[in-house]
């Protein structure tokens, strides 16, 4: 009994000393994949009961990618709650198919013009807008600080993808920062 | 290196994720390529931007506090533990005292049967009270046994395997009536006393040695079998095994 109390309270205590200091990562990539507030709230409560129900099976190594790992199953799930998986599947092949069009779109826009600096709420409002893979990748990247190799690892996909899905999610941003700039 | 590939590389160069060799590639490349320099100092410029401006959203306290009830307290899962363990403790030590309760009451009929039986079987070897109805002929026996007992025994001749049938007889065991089918080997009696049992299973048998006479006891066919000797173990054992070959034959006719 003295055992399994001992560790029961080892584990929660152990989850929460590891867990809890990323809930602003958690709670950071939840509002951009769900776009709202509240889908975004329950998305981190759900994956923070998720990881400790598991978190025997969390192996080491740093847990904020393991935690994001979680988070981006539950919103997949909201995805298709919402019904907007096709969507989101779509939106991404669609995207992908016309890269052409998309690189010739970022290429049309002067390399040389210097961004002007925007304010935070109109970033995220413009990383928002970003296709999915495309935003998950640049969040994941810019915002929530992991490695290609981590981002890989969360997102499922290959090295070489998460670094030409960094390379168009960027493009796509730049066009459209300077498009903010020169207003509508 | 291509333009193509000096496109997606040169974000893995600002991601910091290159080793030396493709680093200096991508530089290189950049350097003597006007396009390519000025996509390489423009997503700097953004990744700048992006590095300036707050990015990042902060969870509303009411999200901790939720995510903080939600995972076990210490506190909670202390209490927790400890009810736990005492529901588990009274739970075990309430299995362990009813399993000793019952092996004690169990031991208690088994030994008071068995010291009966071979008190019977003791009864049986003295003169004249080996059997009340006296026959070789198990078609004389068993009829004997109709109105004598609430069960039909199974009354089988084993003379051909080595054991005599010599007759039937009326005894007590744990205050009951019992049938009982008396057998010879040799100069050996053997006493299989039958009686109902529970259930119509057929239990391995479990051989025994009480007061320096051999057990054996079985269950078929809703019978309990209980078969008492000085014969040793191995022919007791070849008692059972043949009465219960030729039940089963018998069954089958």
């Amino acid at each position: 009994m003295a055992y399994e109390g001992g560790g029961d309270r080892g584990k929660a205590e152990r989850f929460r000393a590891a867990a809890l200091p990323y809930l602003d990562d958690v709670y950071t990539l939840a509002r951009y994949l769900l776009r709202n507030t509240a889908d975004a709230e329950d998305a981190a409560q759900e994956c923070y009961l998720r990881a400790f129900r598991h978190f025997e099976t969390f192996r080491g190594g740093p847990i904020k990618p393991w935690l994001l790992a979680i988070l981006r199953n539950v919103c997949r799930a909201e995805y298709a709650r919402r019904g907007a998986l096709t969507a989101v599947v779509d939106n991404l092949e669609e995207a992908e198919n016309k890269s052409d069009g998309l690189w010739s779109e970022a290429q049309s826009s002067p390399e040389t013009e210097t961004l002007q600096r925007l304010d935070g709420e109109s970033m995220q409002r413009l990383i928002t807008q970003l296709p999915d893979a495309f935003r998950e990748a640049l969040v994941l990247r810019e915002v929530n600080d992991l490695s290609y190799r981590e981002i890989a690892d969360v997102t499922g996909v290959p090295v070489g993808t998460v670094m030409s899905r960094l390379a168009r999610a960027r493009g796509l941003l730049r066009t459209a920062w300077l498009a903010e700039e020169k207003g509508p | 290196m291509t333009c193509d590939e000096a496109e997606v590389m040169l974000h893995a160069l600002i991601d910091d994720e290159l080793d030396a060799g493709h680093a200096r590639e991508v530089e290189t490349h950049a350097a003597g390529c006007a396009r390519c320099g000025a996509q390489l100092a423009s997503y700097r410029d953004l990744r700048q931007a992006l590095r300036g401006g707050n990015l990042r959203y902060t969870a509303p306290p009411s999200l901790r506090r939720s995510i903080d009830r939600a995972v076990p307290s210490a506190a909670a899962t202390d209490r927790r533990t400890l009810l736990k363990g005492f529901a588990l403790g009274s739970l075990l030590s309430a299995a362990a005292a009813a399993s000793v309760t019952l092996v004690v009451l169990r031991e208690d009929r088994d030994e008071r049967i068995l010291s009966e039986a071979i008190s019977a079987h003791l009864r049986s070897l003295q003169a004249d009270h080996l059997t009340d109805v006296l026959s070789t002929d198990q078609h004389t026996v068993k009829p004997w046994f109709n109105g004598r007992t609430d069960l039909a025994p199974p009354v089988i001749d084993l003379t051909a395997q080595g054991f005599t049938l010599i007759g039937g007889r009326l005894d007590f065991i744990d205050g009951k009536s019992v049938a009982v089918i008396v057998y010879r080997r040799r100069v050996h009696v053997i006493n299989l006393f039958v009686t109902q049992g529970v259930g119509s299973s057929l239990q391995a048998p479990r051989m025994e040695t009480v007061q320096g006479f051999n057990i054996l006891r079985w269950t078929d066919q809703g019978l309990n079998m209980l078969a008492v000797s000085d014969i040793n173990r191995e022919e007791l054992e070849e008692f059972g095994s043949k009465f219960e070959q030729a039940a089963r034959a018998a069954r089958a006719t």
